[in-house]
């Protein structure tokens, strides 16, 4: 173990180099937030992840993000256990007729300011799942939606990117 | 009446039950309903029988089955007019959550069954009818000094959703009862109607780790059913998808396992590796899960010629690093002190169940789909199915590595021997009904499909591994402390969307 320890030092790490702000996404957030959106987060955001019924794609995808080639904790951004920590709800999937209300109450259960993300094709509109009977749709027919990331599923970049324009818009550097 | 030790299909010969014409490549038998009693008989004396899945469709109620001493898979089929069955889940307990989703979605009644809860419905969708469903009574748990946590359906890290009730004795967990069906999105309604290609995009959904896994089944299953094979071409391609969706999923699960016990090295390294994995199935084939990849008839496209020696370079280096890594697993005590004894499924358990991948191999049994029912090109191509006996989570992280060697095995053999050719063909037209049973990182899919004349799917149903593996998790934190439960349950890894639907 030291060997890899040592090796990983002379080698330097793996992360790559991050990528621009989604401009799509800047200007969506811009759009929604109206500048009202105050430096008071700091530079950090806290993420609370619920998956209201994907196939689990997104989740791999948002996994990948920790790793420590895109390694998403050098932006000040984490993602939190409980949605009392949360900035930010990022929530994957169509949105199932079973969990519309654990969506709601996780919500409901997250402090303000707070901005709902709705990540991959399905969060979006339902995706390949939308008018089915056990589907209530995308995200917004829950909860209003500040930001939308498509994909089926979106890369970590382009993950990486909104979420990054998020964290420029939320420190009102815009 | 039953006779202990026959086979499968004598039971089905001396029952005189009709077999249904061109079920292809297992043969399909109309039951009466006196027969499908003899055949619930002839499971209990005959416990090399195993219950693959049971699913309905209006009217209809159908279990799949295999018997493991002779290999032999049948499929048994009673008409329900009246609206019910005999249950299954008695002699076969994998079957009880399968009759309680059947009874969900289609109404049909295991009329004798012990447990009669809803499942998948959880009285949210819109029914049409007024009756209001009664709160979800989980089992009742007396005795002092017991306490009960209930965790999720939204839990605290980024995984899917389910509900899970532990009852404790101080930190022992005595109990763990399981609640699943949050992420149904009615995914087996949404193929039926469709073009089995148009039902392909759902099917690489069922669960986006098995993307191939679950798009492979459901093609071979359309293939059978209307008895087309895919180009040789195509046949090499996706096993090469599936080999590399197996090294993916394993090296991110070992990771986690390691992380489940703090050792975050192990984690970020098996980050990294998983990370070339899903490049280079992004480099050679256009998308990092490879989604949509495979269709019934072949594979939506060629592998990317510049990608090739990307894939030969990955398979190098991860035959050199995973090895490296694995000696820090096991120069740590302070891992092992998590993994080993933790979580054990013993064999007797594990073959009742017939549960599949490395929660059954870990424990003993041997069984691979890409062994004991081989789908071309794994009949041309050697391996080894690694078992071990202790089934703990340690057992279960092993089998996984050693799988991983397999796969680079098999892909260094793909992709010496991969032949040029057509990558698709064009589906017939007309009806026809089929399965097929696909080897994925979990375990095997088994997936069954009927097409009507107008070529449309009539029904469609995928079955996940983790069927048979969640009620498994249950029986393995039993006794363990509340704090191993995510190692147990990451060193299982079932599927929530592929379960659910």
């Amino acid at each position: 173990m030291l060997k890899l320890l040592a090796n990983a030092l002379l080698r330097g790490p793996v992360t790559e180099k991050a990528p621009d702000p989604d401009g799509e996404a800047l200007a969506e957030l811009a759009r929604r937030l109206r500048g009202a959106a105050q430096a008071r987060l700091g530079r950090s955001l806290s993420i609370r992840e619920v998956d209201a019924g994907s196939c689990n794609g997104c989740e791999l995808e948002i996994h990948a993000l920790g790793n420590p080639v895109y390694d998403l904790e050098r932006f000040g951004i984490r993602f939190v256990a409980s949605p009392r920590h949360a900035d930010v709800l990022l929530v994957t999937g169509p949105v199932t007729l079973n969990m519309a209300e654990a969506l709601e109450r996780t919500w409901r259960a997250t402090p303000g300011p707070k901005w709902v993300v709705a990540l991959g094709d399905c969060a979006i509109d339902g995706g390949c799942f939308a008018g089915s009977y056990a589907v209530a749709g995308g995200v917004d027919k829950i909860l209003p939606v500040d930001l939308r990331i498509k994909g089926c599923p979106p890369r970590p970049a382009e993950i990486l990117a909104g979420l990054l324009a998020l964290l420029a818009t939320a420190e009102g550097r815009r | 009446m039953d006779q202990p030790g026959s086979t499968l299909l004598q039971f089905f010969a001396d029952q005189a039950a009709t077999a249904v014409p061109a079920h292809r490549p297992w043969p399909r038998y109309e039951l009466t309903e006196p027969g499908w009693r003899a055949l619930r008989a002839a499971l209990g004396a005959n416990p090399s029988w195993e219950l693959l899945d049971l699913w309905a469709e209006p009217g209809l109620v159908h279990a799949a089955l295999r018997d493991g001493d002779t290999g032999a898979v049948a499929v048994a089929t009673l008409g329900c007019p009246g609206g019910a069955y005999p249950a299954l889940g008695g002699a076969r307990p994998g079957a009880i959550r399968m009759e309680r989703a059947a009874r969900d979605l289609y109404g049909l009644d295991a009329a004798d069954a012990e447990d009669r809860r809803g499942w998948i419905d959880h009285g949210r969708w819109p029914s049409g009818g007024d009756h209001a469903k009664p709160p979800y009574r989980f089992l009742p748990v007396e005795g002092e000094s017991l306490h009960v946590v209930p965790v999720g359906p939204v839990h605290a890290g980024i995984i899917e959703p389910g509900h899970f009730r532990f009852t404790a004795s101080g930190e022992t967990v005595v109990r763990l009862e399981e609640r699943l069906g949050y992420v149904h999105k009615g995914t087996e309604g949404l193929m039926a109607g469709r073009t089995p290609r148009e039902a392909a995009r759902l099917a690489s959904r069922v669960s986006g780790d098995s993307a191939v896994a679950h798009s492979l089944a459901f093609a071979l299953a359309v293939e059978n059913a209307l008895g087309i094979e895919a180009p040789p071409r195509a046949r090499w391609l996706r096993a090469l998808m599936a080999e590399l969706e197996r090294v993916a999923n394993h090296l991110g699960d070992v990771g986690a396992i390691c992380n489940d016990v703090s050792f975050a090295l192990l984690h970020a390294e098996c980050g990294v590796l998983r990370e070339q994995v899903l490049r280079a199935a992004d480099a050679a084939f256009g998308h990092r899960l490879m989604m949509d990849r495979v269709v019934p008839g072949g594979i939506a496209r060629d592998i990317d010629p510049d990608a090739l020696p990307a894939v030969a370079a990955l398979v190098e280096a991860l035959r050199a690093r995973v090895p490296y890594l694995m000696q820090i697993y096991d120069a740590k005590s302070s891992i092992q002190d998590r993994t080993v004894t933790t979580g054990i499924v013993p064999l007797a358990l594990v073959r009742l169940f017939a549960a599949g991948g490395f929660v059954g191999r870990a424990a003993g049994r041997d069984f691979d789909a890409r062994r004991h029912h081989p789908y071309a090109p794994y009949d041309a191509l050697t391996f080894e199915v690694p078992t071990l006996r202790e089934g703990d989570v340690n057992a279960r992280l092993w089998i996984r590595v050693r799988e991983i060697g397999q796969s680079l095995d098999l892909i260094d053999q793909i992709l010496e021997a991969l032949p040029d050719g057509p990558i698709a063909v064009d589906l017939p037209p007309g009806a026809g009904e089929g399965a097929s049973m696909v080897e994925g990182f979990r375990g095997e899919v088994f997936c069954s499909v009927r097409i009507g004349e107008d070529g449309a799917i009539l029904r469609a149903r995928p079955r996940d591994p983790s069927w048979l593996q969640w009620p498994l998790l249950e029986a393995a934190i039993k006794d363990n402390i509340i704090a191993d439960f995510p190692v147990c349950n990451k060193s299982f890894n079932c599927s929530y969307s592929g379960q659910d639907l």
